[in-house]
């Protein structure tokens, strides 16, 4: 999908925004003031490269592979690239990345990807259909159980905002949040999703007990829009804001000097 | 499961060949781990060319080498955290094995990435079982009984005594690593991404270690702290450079994201994928042979410039 913003002036004139840009853009405001963050690759390595270089200078970007602060020469293409690697600050061990820094709270801001979510902001990764014979078999967990029990918070970036991804039933939880936990009697640490950051505007949500809401929408998009792509009864906020467009100066950074290579920038 | 360790408590110097057929035998529970990063690849072809079969193979991220062991009908059941292509697609093989029993079921048990690393750590110490903060409200639980609760008999922040999920030790009966380099005993030193490559190889019963070269003692013990698998839990070494292709090896080689992003093409076509094993398995009458087939020119495109750290004094008493 590409959306071209209206000229408001701070975006460059006669510039269109891929949806990849958007989302990253958007995603790399929300790491204000945030200093670990657990990122897999794709939009979350711009989110966080464009952040670095914007709102979160301090950032420490820890990867599922067992880097942290990494200084990559090239815009890694997996979570294992050598250059994350070389030029690291540390390099840890699967039982101290996720035993020490996931489950020993140190991680402010975990993203997750999902091929569905619910309003609680629990996740599936696992399968589209029936567990035992299904229509597809995804890739799993990974380490997103862990991601999503052990951070202060979880941010959700998805691609597609449709009712058969924004679901009131999940085909299966892989990844629960707080909720969950609770209602099974497992005590969890962090707030669970807190923010949904999609190709129509931003959810959000407070943490246990709260369902995710609408709190803004892309330039364009009406509220009736999401919530005819929302499979749930989607809350709404009392204002809702208009996400303001990418200026010129984060899209310079982003396809100037963290994705030049349009790596992840399809 | 005890371990029995050779005679001389040390790993011997064997061929791929000699060391898959003395330790990889049918029905057995195989661990294959390497992160992204040293794969144990060449050991999952050698297993195929030997024609493996009812194979229970353990492994956090299965991918490409995995489904190719599928595919050749070696694997029974399959147990991991993660089954996809990397980032780069799916694995054609285990798709239709999971989804449409095609040509075979396939019995997977489904964990998280801690879940794995946690059998691992349980396997390693010959604990009953091991705690972590995964899985409550999960669905998981409900399509794995081996995901389990206990409560922990000391009050937790709140006074009470609080509910946590274990999961079981994994020991597997061998256990494959990859790495960088090792003495002729098997002190094993590995850099860059680490994984979880000394939990595995201390769970199993027997360990098998493939590394890129071996090196002199003196270079081992120049450096002792990289050794992450020492001789004594070794019971074969076997050279094979270039072993973790289409995986890398950190200064050594780089990672063959072309063929990451192929074999989802290729495994999408069972037939395409019967062709592939034929020509650069079966093909091929070992790993040498593979990497030949490859040819100079392809390696050169793989390859990388150095960065050397900087040495660490150990001292010496004066």
């Amino acid at each position: 999908m590409t959306t071209t913003p209206p000229d408001t002036g701070t975006t460059a004139p006669g510039t269109s925004v891929t949806s990849s840009e958007l989302l990253s853009v958007v995603a790399s405001r929300e790491l204000a003031a945030r200093r670990a963050v657990f990122a897999g690759i794709g939009l979350p390595t711009l989110a966080t490269e464009l952040a670095r270089l914007t709102v979160a200078p301090e950032i420490e970007v820890v990867y599922e592979s067992g880097v942290c602060g990494a200084h990559p020469s090239h815009l890694p293409e997996t979570i294992a690239d050598a250059v994350l690697i070389s030029g690291a600050e540390a390099v840890l061990s699967m039982p101290a990345l996720f035993g020490y820094v996931l489950q020993g709270g140190h991680i402010d801001v975990g993203f997750l990807g999902a091929a569905q979510i619910d309003r609680w902001g629990n996740l599936n990764t696992s399968v589209i259909g029936d567990w035992e014979r299904p229509e597809v078999r995804l890739p799993g967990s990974g380490g997103a159980v862990e991601v999503m029990a052990g951070s202060r918070e979880v941010f959700v970036v998805m691609r597609r905002h449709n009712p058969r991804s924004f679901t009131e039933f999940l085909d299966f939880c892989t990844t629960p949040g707080p909720d969950r936990a609770l209602a099974e009697g497992i005590r969890p640490r962090g707030a669970g999703v807190t923010r949904v950051i999609t190709e129509l505007g931003v959810l959000a949500r407070e943490g246990v007990g709260d369902q995710l809401r609408l709190v803004a929408t892309h330039p364009g998009v009406t509220v009736d829009q999401v919530r005819a792509a929302t499979g749930w009864e989607l809350a709404v906020t009392d204002r809702v804001a208009t996400v303001p467009p990418p200026t010129a100066a984060e899209l310079r950074l982003l396809r100037e000097d963290v994705d030049p290579g349009r790596v992840y920038l399809r | 499961m005890e371990r029995t360790d050779t005679a001389a408590g040390a790993g011997v110097v064997m061929s791929m060949r000699e060391a898959v057929a003395s330790f990889v035998h049918d029905g057995a529970t195989v661990s294959l781990e390497g992160f992204t990063h040293l794969v144990p690849t060449a050991a999952g072809h050698e297993i195929i060319r030997q024609g493996r079969r009812d194979l229970t193979v353990v492994r956090m991220t299965a991918d490409i080498v995995v489904d190719q062991m599928i595919a050749a009908g070696c694997v029974s059941r399959l147990v991991s955290s993660f089954v996809g292509n990397s980032s780069a697609g799916s694995l054609g093989e285990l798709r239709r094995r999971i989804e449409r029993a095609d040509p075979a079921p396939l019995a997977f048990e489904e964990y998280s990435h801690y879940g794995m690393v946690c059998r691992y750590l349980a396997g390693a110490q010959r604990l009953p079982f091991y705690p972590l903060r995964s899985y409550g409200g999960s669905d998981l639980p409900g399509v794995n009984s081996d995901l389990r609760t206990v409560t922990s008999p000391y009050p937790g922040p709140d006074g009470e005594p609080e509910r946590i999920y274990v999961v079981p030790p994994v020991n597997p009966d061998v256990t494959i690593v990859h790495a960088q380099r090792a003495d002729r005993r098997g002190n094993t030193q590995l850099w860059g991404l680490t994984g979880v490559q000394a939990e595995a190889v201390y769970a199993a019963d027997k360990a098998i270690v493939v590394v890129e070269e071996v090196v002199a003692d003196a270079v081992v013990r120049s450096d002792p702290n990289r050794t992450l698998i020492p001789a004594h839990a070794v019971d074969a070494v076997v050279v094979c450079p270039r072993g973790a292709h289409p995986s890398f090896a950190q200064g050594y080689y780089d990672r063959d994201n072309a063929f990451y992003r192929a074999w989802s093409h290729i495994s999408k076509d069972p037939e395409r994928l019967r062709e592939w094993l034929r020509e650069w398995v079966y093909g091929t009458e070992d790993h040498a042979a593979y990497v030949d087939k490859l040819g100079e020119e392809f390696w050169a495109g793989l390859a990388v410039g150095e960065a050397l750290s900087e040495p660490v004094d150990y001292g010496r008493r004066l």
